[in-house]
């Protein structure tokens, strides 16, 4: 063929560009699930400590980010800001919509890893003069941990490949940038295989270690 | 704030949206009864402990597990279009949502049948039952209860994962939603209204699944 083609092969090169797009999934993964984790175990809380008030409020509002695609969302809210007037960048709308989701599925999992401990052990411990922080601290945090933490890896781990959804908006990910390369080399098979087995290496470790925990804590 | 809502223009399209959200419904529904079966498949074979068989189904079930379901999706999009397979939008959503179902849960099933103790079995073979009246009888109901309620959720996963069609070119819910909201530029206003129709969907299943559980459960 002497025409020139536009095209070009998958080269090692692309290898690093992909790379790269991975420490994006990487880098909005994390913070999504850090600060996601943290706001969901102040809501956990608050749901747990409230009932019924907190079930109506709160619970209604984390229950609509649970319930509607996160596709949906990211749309939504990346169309939002505009509207009262801010451009945000599709980094920063997709971390936000993000830490919010997590945040959202975060509260169920807190709120059911407070539920899990006794309120005889609470008790106990109250009763031995404990106040009702260093009861939270010393006595729920580590009992009710064990019992959310595989649920919460689950959160982790659907966080990160939920990530992948912030290519919509723009924002150059991991899927994003096959979607580039594929673009340029016609190859999409390969280079879906290499964005799996990158997407393959970020996720697997975690659930193998969270699946090793869960079974060195329950013999303990 | 100088944006003006017009809602007008999405009610005037609300008929093709509900329409949308029953396609929705359709291809989530059929991609659960495909995983179920499949999933079904998956766990028994990795139960079986047949070496030649298990790799296919971990396989299976781990790439499920720890890919974007996008991703599968694209795969089954663009990826099989390496080797001349080219599938239609309707079943590129099908097979990319049964794949990732059937993943998810086979894990489910293989939980509920090992909280059944083997030994029930044997103990409801000594009472005189045939090995079809034990399954039937003693088995199926008990890891009926365990994996009904991820069942559900799966359910639910499935209709929210079927969103994502809308990045193959077909046109439920979200596809069309993009396709009227690129047409009229009411971006906001029609997103909105679909959060609003997946919202209740999400609820219409919770709340029949639960009605299924009194009825299915009561003993």
């Amino acid at each position: 063929m002497d025409s020139v083609s536009v095209f070009t092969d998958f080269q090692f090169s692309d290898l690093g560009f992909l790379a790269e797009a991975a420490g994006r999934t990487l880098l909005i993964s994390v913070l999504a699930i850090s600060i996601g984790t943290v706001l969901g175990c102040v809501f956990g809380w608050v749901l747990s400590a409230t009932r019924l008030a907190g079930d109506a409020t709160l619970g209604v509002i984390l229950d609509i980010f649970r319930s509607v695609p996160l596709i949906i969302q990211l749309i939504l809210f990346y169309n939002f800001f505009p509207i009262i007037g801010f451009n945000v960048s599709p980094f920063v709308a997709g971390t936000i919509v993000l830490i919010f989701y997590t945040s959202a599925l975060v509260a169920a999992v807190a709120r059911g890893g407070i539920d899990a401990v006794s309120i005889n052990l609470r008790r106990a411990s109250r009763s031995l003069g404990m106040t009702y922080w260093q009861d939270l601290r010393y006595v729920v945090w580590p009992v009710g941990l064990r019992a959310v933490l595989p649920s919460w890896a689950g959160v982790a781990l659907g966080v990160l490949k939920d990530s992948a959804l912030v290519s919509v908006l723009g924002y150059v990910e991991l899927l994003r940038a096959s979607q580039i390369l594929i673009t340029r080399t016609q190859e999409p098979f390969l280079i879906l295989t290499v964005v799996g087995a990158f997407y393959f290496a970020l996720s697997f470790p975690i659930s193998r270690i969270t699946a090793r925990l869960e079974r060195r804590w329950q013999y303990d | 704030m100088d944006y003006t809502f017009h809602w007008r223009p999405v009610f005037r399209k609300l008929p093709d949206l509900l329409e949308a959200g029953l396609v929705t419904m359709e291809v989530a529904v059929l991609a659960m009864l495909v995983g179920v079966v499949l999933g079904l498949a998956l766990a028994i074979i990795r139960m079986s402990g047949l070496k030649s068989i298990t790799w296919f189904a971990v396989g299976w079930i781990e790439l499920a597990r720890n890919t974007p379901a996008l991703l599968q999706l694209f795969f089954f999009g663009f990826g099989l279009g390496a080797f001349g397979i080219h599938l239609s939008p309707f079943l590129i959503v099908l097979f990319g949502l049964s794949f990732n179902n059937a993943g998810y849960l086979a894990e489910t099933f293989r939980g509920g049948f090992n909280a059944v103790p083997p030994t029930q079995v044997k103990a409801a073979r000594s009472l005189g039952m045939t090995p079809t009246q034990a399954y039937t009888r003693i088995v199926i109901p008990q890891v009926m209860r365990v994996v009904y309620h991820p069942m559900t959720n799966q359910m639910v996963w499935s209709v929210l994962m079927s969103s994502l069609a809308m990045l193959v070119g077909y046109r439920e819910l979200a596809g069309e939603t993009q396709f009227l909201a690129s047409k009229t530029y009411r971006i906001f206003e029609f997103f909105l209204v679909t959060a609003v129709i997946y919202y209740v969907m999400v609820k219409l299943i919770l709340a029949g699944s639960r009605l299924l559980s009194w009825r299915l459960f009561r003993y």
